[in-house]
């Protein structure tokens, strides 16, 4: 594989050594995924796996030119990370990451229309980490429930204790269960 | 297509919730289209899995898969125990491959870990994992003949040979299904010499078993009549929707990872790669007759090879307080439903920071409905039934 003519073609994509993978900005993600599928040099025609990955906000340190540590706050993000690999050459793994601006409103573009292994992986990611994929077709939740309102697999993310919810007469489940008999009193869904 | 108020006369709901059907279409359609949930009850689902079907008269016009019956977050879950924590939970997604489960993650969490296996410990991994490829698909092709309404005994035939399997799984692991036997570096416990003569016993009759079940089933005139031209997958978006496994090599293209990836020791041992031609249910079903063929060939040299006496797990392997050094890795085998592969980030802690499972059950099923259209409703269980997933691992 030409890493040298990849990073020449797209001068904003970042090689990351410690993961062994490319940081790829999301203005240009489906630009390099249509790039690794068609060159006949790369032809990355199998989108293997799809994830997310949490990343808290973290105070990083850093050396700066004089040789002073100087520690500063990174903020959040959440993390697609792409495994391409090739069928008709057999080589891979190609490793792309895709980056959000924060963790308040993720949205990436979706690389469904180019890759059909991606619908089913996005809409886990957009289930289980919140992530929007603008340009997905079907973009529900696939393995929560619809009515779920959290995002599970989120790294703050904090498990209520009325899943399965029944009144029993203690102090702190009947305050939730007012709060809940009002919102029942709301008039019901009714989802098509 | 929006559903609309249901035809006068008819109840509005059943006594039991929701109706389960509806007529959709306008004026023009009233009464075309019927809605039908497939599911998640149905025993052809292969444990709870739910289809969404709009069918016209009964060609299928939509299909749209629900998942998540049996979802309970296995990645969250092994994120909050320690690496080797969530070594018997993996034997829980795909449940009837418990040993491939183990070593998917197993050689993940080597390769991040830097640690290498003992040859021994690599041939009893074949072993075991290509007797799991047998389990694995005489009994899909079993439930496939279900499926297709020979009720029983095919599937008995092929649950009897399992049983065999089952027994040196429980020998050597202490579970029959469930036998979380891998560690990291190697195994769990040793195969002794008459484990081992019970294995070659197995082999040695696996293809007469094979032959008879052929003869019994493979030119069936109704086997034939409903799998051959049914369900094609075409090869390109067999590749374009990351199909994997039996499947993808059904659709004709040359993709096995025990060939292309080489893990473990398959650099060793000579076998061929099954392919068809047509991309059918036929094909599926044969391929993996094939496979289980060459799986034979497979465990016949490695029983050959086999060195005698050796260690079985890695000296340097640490059961107790693992802690991989920072970093991350992504480890697949060639599983009997597909490529597994597992993804994981360490931070340096006793835990995984991120755990992900590739299921191949999951991703083949993206492509069902564009194997369904267009066909008749009896079919789409015989389509799904040939996809080959079991609902543990694609819900997790």
């Amino acid at each position: 594989m030409n890493a040298e003519r990849f990073a020449a073609q797209f001068p904003g994509v970042q090689w990351d050594a410690a993961t062994s993978s490319w940081i790829v900005p999301h203005e240009i993600l489906l630009d390099v995924a249509n790039f690794l599928k068609t060159d006949p040099e790369f032809r990355m025609e199998m989108l293997s796996n799809v994830t997310g990955v949490d990343r808290l906000p973290a105070k990083v340190k850093t050396k700066g030119e004089d040789g002073k540590e100087t520690e500063h706050e990174r903020p959040g993000y959440l993390e697609v990370v792409y495994h391409f690999y090739s069928v008709s050459r057999k080589q891979g793994p190609l490793v792309l990451r895709c980056r959000t601006e924060g963790r308040e409103t993720p949205i990436l573009p979706s690389i469904t229309p180019l890759f059909r292994s991606a619908e089913f992986q996005e809409r886990e990611i957009f289930d289980l980490f919140g992530i929007v994929f603008s340009g997905h077709p079907d973009l529900r939740r696939i393995l929560m429930w619809d009515e779920f309102e959290d995002f599970p697999m989120r790294k703050d993310y904090v498990e209520p204790d009325d899943y399965e919810w029944e009144p029993t007469p203690h102090d702190a489940v009947l305050v939730k269960a007012r709060r809940r008999q009002v919102a029942d009193s709301a008039p019901p869904r009714h989802d098509a | 297509m929006t559903p609309d108020a249901p035809p006068s006369g008819a109840p509005a709901e059943s006594l039991y919730g929701p109706r389960s059907y509806r007529v959709w279409g306008d004026d023009a359609l009233a009464g075309q289209f019927l809605e039908v949930s497939m599911g998640p009850h149905h025993p052809s689902t292969h444990g709870v899995f739910r289809m969404d079907v709009v069918l016209d008269g009964e060609t299928v016009v939509r299909l749209k898969p629900v998942f998540g019956y049996l979802h309970r977050n296995h990645e969250k879950l092994a994120e909050g125990m320690s690496w080797l924590g969530s070594m018997p939970y993996t034997d829980r997604l795909d449940y009837l491959c418990s040993m491939t489960n183990n070593w998917a993650y197993a050689l993940a969490v080597e390769k991040l870990a830097g640690l290498g296996v003992p040859e021994r410990a690599e041939y009893i991994r074949v072993i075991v994992g290509e007797l799991t490829r047998l389990v694995n698909h005489i009994c899909l092709a079993g439930f496939l003949l279900a499926d297709l309404g020979a009720l029983g005994t095919p599937l008995l035939y092929a649950f009897r040979e399992r049983e065999k399997i089952l027994d040196v799984f429980e020998e050597i692991s202490g579970a029959r299904m469930m036998c979380n036997y891998m560690r990291f570096g190697g195994v769990r416990a040793d195969l002794s010499p008459e484990v081992l003569q019970k294995i070659a016993r197995i082999v040695d009759r696996f293809p007469a078993f094979l032959d008879e079940f052929e003869r019994l089933v493979s030119g069936n005139e109704i086997l034939l009549s409903r799998c051959q031209g049914v369900g094609v997958l075409p090869r390109d978006l067999a590749v374009n929707a990351g199909v994997t496994g039996p499947m993808l090599r059904a659709s004709g293209v040359d993709y096995d990872l025990r060939k292309v990836d080489r893990y473990g020791i398959y650099d060793r041992f000579e076998f061929r790669v099954p392919l068809g031609e047509h991309g059918d249910v036929y094909d599926r079903y044969m391929l993996r007759i094939l496979e289980m063929r060459e799986s034979i060939s497979i465990l016949r040299q490695a029983l050959a090879q086999m060195p005698e006496k050796g260690e079985i797990l890695h000296p340097q392997a640490k059961l107790r307080n693992f802690r991989p050094k920072p970093g991350e890795a992504y480890g697949r085998i060639e599983g009997p439903k597909g490529e597994l592969g597992f993804y994981l980030i360490s931070d340096g802690g006793v835990c995984p920071y991120r755990y992900r499972v590739r299921p191949p059950s999951f991703i083949n099923l993206t492509v069902l409905e564009d194997m369904c259209l267009g066909q008749k409703v009896a079919d789409v269980i015989v389509i799904f039934g040939s996809v080959d997933i079991v609902l543990g691992e694609a819900d997790r």
